[in-house]
């Protein structure tokens, strides 16, 4: 698979507007970035417990498409979910604070890494189990044009999910719905090259994922995915023609994780150093940190602060987890059912058998 | 008698059963370039080859139903889940398929095969990753559910498992893994449905099984100390339940707690109560006791998490209750 063919565009093609977004966008990304490196560091602390995803390397994929949809559209992802809450505006101490199991973290600790939540900014969540969200968002694309609004759902998805049934059975729902415009959603493919272990040629008969969404009448393409701003670029043009049709539509972008699949990913007999070392080559954050100086739209000094504002960032959301309560106990029970505070006065629940805690 | 870890136990009774029968396969996710999330099937693909060690993408309604396919013609594929959660994905399978093809064609087939993994909750895995299952398996007529505890169960009832002639949910639990126990090395097979007395004690009987076999057995400590005698029942397995066993041992004691790490309601701990209820009611002091899991979801953060599964605690409280102590 030939991920690595860089097509760089000249810097003088960037837009006033695409100038500024990508500034915005690049801070963006080095936040979350920086934000991942120290939530790893935190896990090896003991900070943060079971499991840990980051998305290192991935960056110019989320950030392409959450820069190009409106405040009010929504999306749904996987458990490797902190990016895609900090980009979408999720403070990074309440990101933070839910990897730490904080009262005050998005979804008051009780969801964890696997599990971010903000529906405030559109995130529908991070969800644990693969493929399973694919139906959910292609359902939530439905209800938007039945609200009769213009919002529409970005879908995104590991290249390993799109092997489950929980990704062909949506596929095909939203083939059949989007031909009759009700289903404005964009599956937003991150092929990283791996599902854990296994590299997309042993999992998937087709390598082409892009492709597999014809199967489903879902126009699609493919591109890399390491570059923001043409990332960014596709994404207007795809979410555009998908709120103006209500029509279905894939993307499959070209990216890799840097890091392990998990934190308890530590020997990854699966891939070599050299290619994981060549993959790093092609960061998305230099791969954007160039174009914008060869736009002369990024000096030294800006970079710098930059890092530094990132830093500050990521310093103040540990300090903001840290000094964080923990949930309060009666939280254990509570949001199991919206009707909870009558099930408590009547009574009627049995909570099983931790009363000695 | 050798000692070896929960993990090598199972991976030697996957090696011996592997090397005397061609019939047995090995299918799952990551279970062979990558040796397996556990590392249960360590150095099998390199040994068996990829026609015999099977890694699957991820699509768990697939590989699931086509072991069962396998069984049909007659191989004995063991399917490694990487937990239990994921084979929601595949329930219809075992439970539709799998479980009943024996009774439905009237006996023409039969489905032998394993379905082995880990069950219940980790560390911190949320409520996705965090499940019991053995109670909604163990509802169905066609499956045998096993849950060993110690190293020597877990090669004895998998050996078992894979010499079965029908479907075997076989659940593991990811904190047993590393722990180290005495295996006999000889053809050495356990039968399903015979629990074990793990400690003998004349004054209440505690049934628990996989895990909480070792939490039951701390407590036992404790309540020792106290000068109360718990007996420690290990059930090893589910469908078909050792009743005899506990109502034995019941017969002496005439109280019971009953652990499960799971949620209360329709748990295996309700369905171990009423058979202790049908077969000793007349031998019981007191009503028996349950310890379980809360009834929620399973939360990430540590300090509700704690306050949601069962402890020792638990169990010396529950005991104290059917002796009126507490
Ligand atoms: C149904 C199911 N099976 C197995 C797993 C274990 N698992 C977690 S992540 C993962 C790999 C997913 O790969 P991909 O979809 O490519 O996403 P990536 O991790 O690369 O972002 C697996 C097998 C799971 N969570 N859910
Ligand atoms: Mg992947």
């Amino acid at each position: 698979m030939d991920t690595r063919s860089v097509k760089t565009a000249s810097p003088r093609d960037l837009s006033r507007d695409e100038l500024a977004a990508s500034l915005e966008w690049y801070g963006k990304m080095v936040l979350a970035r920086r934000f991942e490196d120290e939530a790893e560091r935190e896990f090896r602390r003991g900070k943060i417990g079971g499991y840990l995803h980051v998305y290192s390397g991935q960056e110019a994929v989320a950030a392409g498409f959450l820069s190009a949809i409106r405040p009010d559209d929504i999306f749904f992802t996987a458990y490797r979910d902190h990016a895609h809450a900090i980009f979408r505006g999720a403070a990074p101490g309440a990101v933070m604070a839910e990897l730490f199991g904080k009262a005050t973290g998005l979804a008051k600790g009780k969801g964890g890494s696997m599990h971010l939540f903000d529906v405030a900014h559109g995130f529908y969540g991070g969800y644990g189990i693969v493929g399973g969200h694919i139906p959910l968002a292609t359902g939530a694309a439905y209800a938007l044009r039945y609200q009769k609004t213009e919002r529409i759902c970005l879908c995104f998805l590991g290249d390993g999910a799109m092997n489950s049934g929980s990704f062909h059975e949506p596929a095909n729902l939203a083939g059949l719905w989007g031909k009759q415009g009700l289903c404005p959603i964009v599956y937003i493919v991150e092929n990283n090259q791996y599902a854990m272990g296994t590299p997309v040629e042993r999992s998937s008969a087709v390598t082409n994922l892009a492709g597999r969404f014809s199967t489903y009448a879902i126009d699609n393409e493919r591109a890399d995915g390491m570059d923001f701003i043409e990332v960014r670029r596709l994404a207007e043009r795809v979410v555009r023609r998908v709120r103006e049709t209500g029509g279905s539509y894939a993307v499959e972008l070209l990216t890799y994780r840097f890091a392990g699949h998990g934190a308890a990913d530590l020997f990854q007999p699966y891939r070599t150093k050299e290619e994981i070392a060549q993959a790093r080559s092609r960061d998305p954050i230099t791969i954007l940190e160039d174009r914008l100086r060869a736009a002369g739209a990024l000096t030294d000094e800006q970079v710098k602060r930059v890092h530094a504002d990132a830093e500050r960032a990521v310093t103040e959301a540990v300090r903001f987890a840290e000094e964080s309560p923990p949930p309060a106990p009666e939280e254990l029970y509570k949001d199991v059912y919206g009707a909870r505070d009558e099930d408590e006065k009547t009574g009627t629940r049995d909570r099983g058998n931790t009363g000695t805690r | 008698m050798a000692e070896l870890t929960y993990r090598d136990a199972l991976r030697s009774a996957l090696i011996e059963e592997m090397d005397h029968d061609r019939r047995v396969v090995l299918i799952g996710e990551d279970i062979g370039v990558y040796q397996g999330t556990f590392r249960v099937t360590a150095d099998l693909l390199k040994r068996y080859g990829p026609g015999r060690v099977i890694d699957t993408p991820i699509s768990e309604l697939g590989f699931v139903g086509a072991a069962i396919g396998m069984a049909m013609l007659g191989l004995r594929p063991v399917v490694e889940v990487m937990t239990w959660n994921f084979s929601l994905l595949a329930m219809d399978q075992i439970v539709n398929n799998a479980a009943k093809l024996r009774y439905f064609s009237g006996g023409q087939v039969n489905v032998p095969m394993v379905i082995r993994g880990p069950n219940g909750a980790g560390v911190q895995l949320s409520a996705q990753h965090s499940q019991s299952l053995e109670a909604t398996y163990a509802h169905f007529p066609g499956l045998y559910v096993v849950a060993p505890a110690t190293p020597a169960e877990a090669k004895g009832l998998l050996r078992t498992a894979i010499r079965s002639d029908d479907p075997v949910i076989f659940l593991e639990n990811a904190a047993l893994y590393g722990m180290k126990g005495e295996v006999p090395d000889s053809d050495f097979a356990l039968p399903f449905g015979k629990a074990a007395v793990a400690r003998s004690g004349r004054d209440v009987t505690v049934v628990a099984y996989s895990r909480m076999v070792f939490a039951a057995l701390t407590a036992a400590e404790q309540l020792a100390a106290e000068g109360i005698e718990a007996e420690v029942i290990n059930m090893r397995c589910l469908r078909p339940l050792d009743a005899a066993t506990i109502v034995e041992s019941v017969s002496r004691t005439h109280r019971a707690v009953v652990v499960q790490e799971q949620w209360k309601p329709f748990g295996a701990a309700a369905e171990i109560a009423m058979r202790i209820y049908e077969d000793a009611f007349d031998q019981l002091d007191a009503p028996v006791e349950r310890v379980t899991g809360a009834d929620v979801p399973m939360p990430y953060a540590r300090t509700l998490e704690v306050r949601a599964v069962p402890h020792e605690a638990d169990i010396v409280a529950a005991v104290k209750k059917t002796l009126g102590k507490d």
